[in-house]
């Protein structure tokens, strides 16, 4: 079985009708990692033993007739996320032996359709940077050429989709977490509206910004995921309680007449050429099925990278605060308390973490204030105002994911500025706290994946699948 | 020179909710250590603080009863510090936008009544305790306290004594009391004060050098704190020294306050708004119920008893003072509606009881029903009156109910008037000599002539009936 081609639907169908047991495709997973991981660096952590129990179990529930969609069904999570006596490790040193004794709200609705979880996934660590080349534990590779990243932070999550070592995945999404690594490694993922996943579990980085969501091989999957992951949460009071939706409900219908949104600014000269070339090819392609291009402009894009950068440093400041050695994590030495936390921090963190953490702290301190942290609260209003008013005029907006293809492993790692102008694409995203699916709209002169964005309005992720499933069932 | 002092007063209240501010745990006092959290209180990675309402109505009560004006809308803050005791190394407390503004409360101190302004009451959370181990020269940390809602209440700099501030936080733990929010048990630190204190000429236009006395536990320690520190203030002074700002400590052996830290030492908080915690917006509807669900308060209860039962001030300040007693009063006037006699009854005997240590009011073997069916018996002559202590402490020691009691010791008068004549018939023949005596004006034989009637009749007749037929027959 080729898991990069296949859907979750068509496993699911498998399943149900006895092609494949749960087991079986537990097992096709673990194949493939053993023959692939070593050139890829996709997982921290491999959960073999616990799979092949959930798989068993899964069974029994295919057998009796009583299947969910994900019954059986094998998922990689991303190490931020809790699961209950798994490590979870966020790809830090910090965290290297922690044990949650809980699951994410998330891992609890998988668990409830009795999913299989094939391993935890490399990250960037604590989810900061764009390439996964900031892990503890190792590098990750591009399936695709694995002489390049696969993206970040999550990449781990988008290699082992596009390596076919699973269907689909889960991660999360802060700056572009999800989408950038989808892009690069060619497979599809979803950033859901702020609120709409429940944050409880993982382990936080930007609290404003973050959010759980899936990868996968195709929108429709990522959609059909979503509806097992999503809803209100009374254990995050940042969730939103809306009523059940099924987010594939709009697949199939006509995208005729739909407006699609440009911002020049998202065209500009920071973008590749060819990445360009291909968005704006998908863009005529959507056109060709009825649906009407408007220009428009997005003036304040240029301070989106810089605003998130301080909103997300600042809450991670505070967020990994809690990492001092004294109850859980790294522990290190010193004759006083000042001293232990200290050594502890310092041998636990990373130098992009510790950065971070400086950075946050900087924009956060007396006298500082007002010229970092409420100046880009105040662009914050300004990005979603100007939002605001393109949804007035578009029901969706296209921009490429990022402006460029997957770079080469090692080629910007002492450069954080030209790193975070990497996510300038992705950002005003999360500033927003809108929904937004980077999907494949093909591949540059390196035979490279390139990633289309299409972002509406919050809580209208249904379009978003409806169009992205459009756009591929047209393209490929 | 004339120094006068400058007081104002920060108070920490812990509020007496059930569960705790940010999570489900116990918010009870004590437990095996660690007992009472979770992974949200201690701060595990992940998880998130959803806002116990509960603690949201009680700082509104709280507020209510110190006249303070309620926001309308009200948010959350992050303070970041380093603590053992503080596991997610920051206390989610409240900066720029508190739930109570501008209130005051009035306090009499030195026969003089005076108006106490409160400048804010914030909502936040407790945080842990540690343990000091001098055997092994270990520190361990104990949570239970974590997460436990604490209002902060600030007052403006309105004392200019020692006598100001401890009138004015009996009287605060009082409201606070009544109101059903806090049970002000300084002993066990859910009532703790923290005094600033300054010193200048009475007139001068700036306020002197101030140094802050933290987490001060009894109203006495706070009397003896201020004295000292503004003997201390004093000698600096007038020996041309300068005071410098710091935070002292009060040593409860010597009296004396003693340095904490200085102002160098004065950490930078890093405060800015928790993007865990959604801010609320109040709808007047919703104040208002919260406040109307507020008892009466004890000033506005003393003035009925005065006004409408006649009781003495002194002895209405003695019932209003203690909220069980004061309670306890209310509900057994519910059953017997005699104030006067229940005050003294409650005052004398039941007080007595309780400072001889045979008694508690938090745990009283009976109720307050009960105890009027005691003090009913006792006004309508049904017992001899002197035996009403006595049934008191049978009821006190096993339980049982007045009646019950009357009924075992016999103690029930029975009014046989027929009984009576012939008796008090026998005992004027037998005693022909007093009776002369007494027609001839020597009116002291008639509490001899009483002593044998109420001794010969044993109960059988209540001493008013006695003290009638008695009188008719030597007037005869």
């Amino acid at each position: 079985m080729d898991m990069k081609k296949t859907t979750l639907s068509a496993l699911r169908k498998s399943l149900d009708e006895k092609q494949i047991s749960a087991q079986e495709l537990c097992g096709e997973c673990y194949r493939a990692i053993e023959s692939g991981e070593e050139s890829i660096g996709a997982f921290i952590t491999l959960t073999k033993e616990e799979a092949e129990k959930a798989a068993e179990k899964a069974q029994t529930r295919i057998d009796s007739g009583e299947s969910d969609f994900l019954t059986g069904i094998p998922l990689a999570i991303k190490d931020n996320i809790c699961t209950d006596g798994i490590k979870t490790t966020c790809a830090s040193k910090m965290l290297e032996n922690f044990i949650p004794p809980y699951d994410a709200t998330v891992i609890e609705k998988l668990k409830g359709q009795d999913y299989v979880l094939i391993g935890k996934t490399n990250m960037d660590e604590f989810a900061m940077g764009g390439a996964t080349q900031t892990s503890y534990f190792k590098r990750s590779h591009n399936p695709v050429d694995t002489s390049r990243v696969p993206g970040g932070s999550s990449g781990g999550s988008a290699a082992a989709v596009a390596a076919g070592f699973v269907p689909a995945s889960l991660g999360s999404d802060t700056g572009g977490s999800i989408r950038q690594p989808a892009s690069f490694c060619g497979v599809a993922g979803l950033k859901p509206t702020y609120g709409r996943v429940s944050r409880y579990g993982l382990v936080a980085f930007g609290s404003s910004l973050d959010q759980i969501g899936p990868l996968a091989n195709t929108a429709a999957d990522c959609g059909a995921l979503l509806n097992v992951i999503a809803g209100g949460d009374e254990r995050d009071a940042t969730s939103a309680k809306l009523p059940k939706e099924d987010f594939t409900g709009k697949i199939g219908q006509l995208i005729n007449g739909m407006k699609i949104a440009l911002p020049k600014e998202f065209y500009g000269e920071a973008t590749d050429a060819e990445v360009k070339e291909a968005v704006m090819k998908a863009a005529k392609e959507l056109e060709a099925l009825g649906a009407v291009l408007v220009s428009c402009e997005m003036p304040s894009l240029k301070y989106g990278m810089p605003a998130y950068y301080l909103i997300a440093c600042a809450e991670a400041a505070s967020n990994l605060s809690r990492f001092d050695g004294i109850k859980y994590g790294l522990r290190g030495e010193g004759k006083s308390y000042g001293e232990m936390i200290l050594d502890s921090r310092n041998r636990g963190f990373g130098e992009e973490v510790k950065r971070r953490i400086l950075l946050g702290n900087y924009a956060l301190s007396s006298g500082y204030f007002d010229a970092y942290y409420r100046k880009a609260c105040a662009l914050r209003q300004r990005i979603k105002a100007e939002y605001e008013a393109i949804f007035e005029l578009a029901d969706v907006i296209l921009t490429p994911t990022a402006p460029t293809v997957a770079f080469k492993i090692g080629s910007d790692d002492n450069d954080p500025v030209k790193m975070y102008t990497a996510d300038m694409l992705t950002v005003p995203v999360n500033i927003a706290g809108l929904p937004a699916i980077s999907v494949p709209c093909g591949r540059n002169g390196d035979n490279m994946p390139i990633g289309m964005s299409i972002v509406g309005r919050r809580f209208d992720e249904s379009t978003l699948i409806q169009m992205a499933d459009a756009y591929e069932k047209e393209h490929n | 020179m004339k120094l006068y002092p400058t007081i104002g007063l920060e108070i920490h209240a812990e509020l007496l909710t059930e569960s705790k501010v940010f999570c489900t745990c116990s918010a009870e006092f004590g437990g095996d250590p660690n007992s009472r959290c979770c992974p949200v209180c201690s701060g595990l990675p992940g998880t998130l603080p959803v806002l116990n309402q509960k603690a949201v109505e009680y700082i509104i009560k709280a507020g209510y009863v110190m006249n303070c004006d309620i926001s309308r809308f009200t948010k959350w803050d992050r303070k970041n510090y380093f603590y053992p005791d503080l596991p997610k190394a920051y206390q989610i407390s409240q900066m720029p936008r508190p739930v109570c503004l501008n209130g005051y409360v009035d306090i009499v101190s030195d026969g003089e009544e005076k108006r106490i302004r409160i400048n804010r009451i914030h909502l936040e959370e407790d945080a842990g305790k540690l343990i000091h181990d001098e055997r092994t020269k270990q520190t361990l940390a104990d949570y239970n306290r974590c997460g436990i809602p604490l209002i902060e209440i600030v007052t403006e700099p309105d004392f200019h004594s020692a006598a100001d501030v401890t009138a004015f936080v009996e009287k605060i733990r009082l409201l606070l009391q009544y109101a059903g929010v806090c049970d002000g048990r300084m002993e066990q630190g859910s009532l703790r004060c923290d005094v600033n204190i300054s010193l200048a000429e009475k007139g001068a236009k700036e306020l002197g050098t101030r140094a802050e006395i933290k987490n001060l536990n009894s109203v006495r320690a706070i009397g003896r704190a201020i004295e000292y520190e503004i003997y201390r203030q004093s000698e600096l002074i007038e020996s041309g020294a300068k005071v410098i700002q710091e935070t002292r400590r009060f040593v409860d052996g010597s009296g004396e306050t003693v340095t904490m830290r200085s102002k160098e030492d004065a950490q930078d908080y890093r405060y800015f708004p928790d993007p865990d915690i959604p801010p609320i917006i109040f709808t007047e509807e919703e104040i208002r119920g919260i406040k109307s669900s507020v008892p009466e308060m004890p000033e506005s209860r003393k003035t009925r008893y005065v006004k409408e039962y006649g009781i003495a001030e002194k002895d209405a300040d003695s019932i209003i003072n203690n909220k069980l007693v004061c309670f306890f009063f209310e509900e057994a006037i519910k059953a017997y509606n005699s104030p006067k006699s229940m005050a003294a009854f409650i005052l004398v005997e039941l007080m007595r009881r309780i400072n001889l240590g045979e008694a508690d009011m938090n745990n009283l073997p009976f109720e307050a029903k009960d105890f009027a069916r005691l003090v009913e018996i006792m006004d309508g002559n049904k017992i001899n009156r002197s035996h009403g202590k006595n049934v008191l402490r049978s009821m006190l020691e096993s339980g049982k109910k007045a009646d019950e009691v009357c009924d075992e010791e016999g103690l029930w008068i029975k009014e046989d008037l027929g009984q009576a004549e012939e008796v008090i018939d026998k005992i004027l023949a037998d005693n022909p000599k007093a009776v002369e005596q007494y027609r001839n004006g020597e009116q002291k034989v008639f509490g001899f002539l009483m002593g044998q009637a109420n001794k010969q009749l044993k109960g059988a007749a209540s001493p008013n009936a006695i003290k009638e037929i008695l009188e008719g027959k030597l007037q005869n």
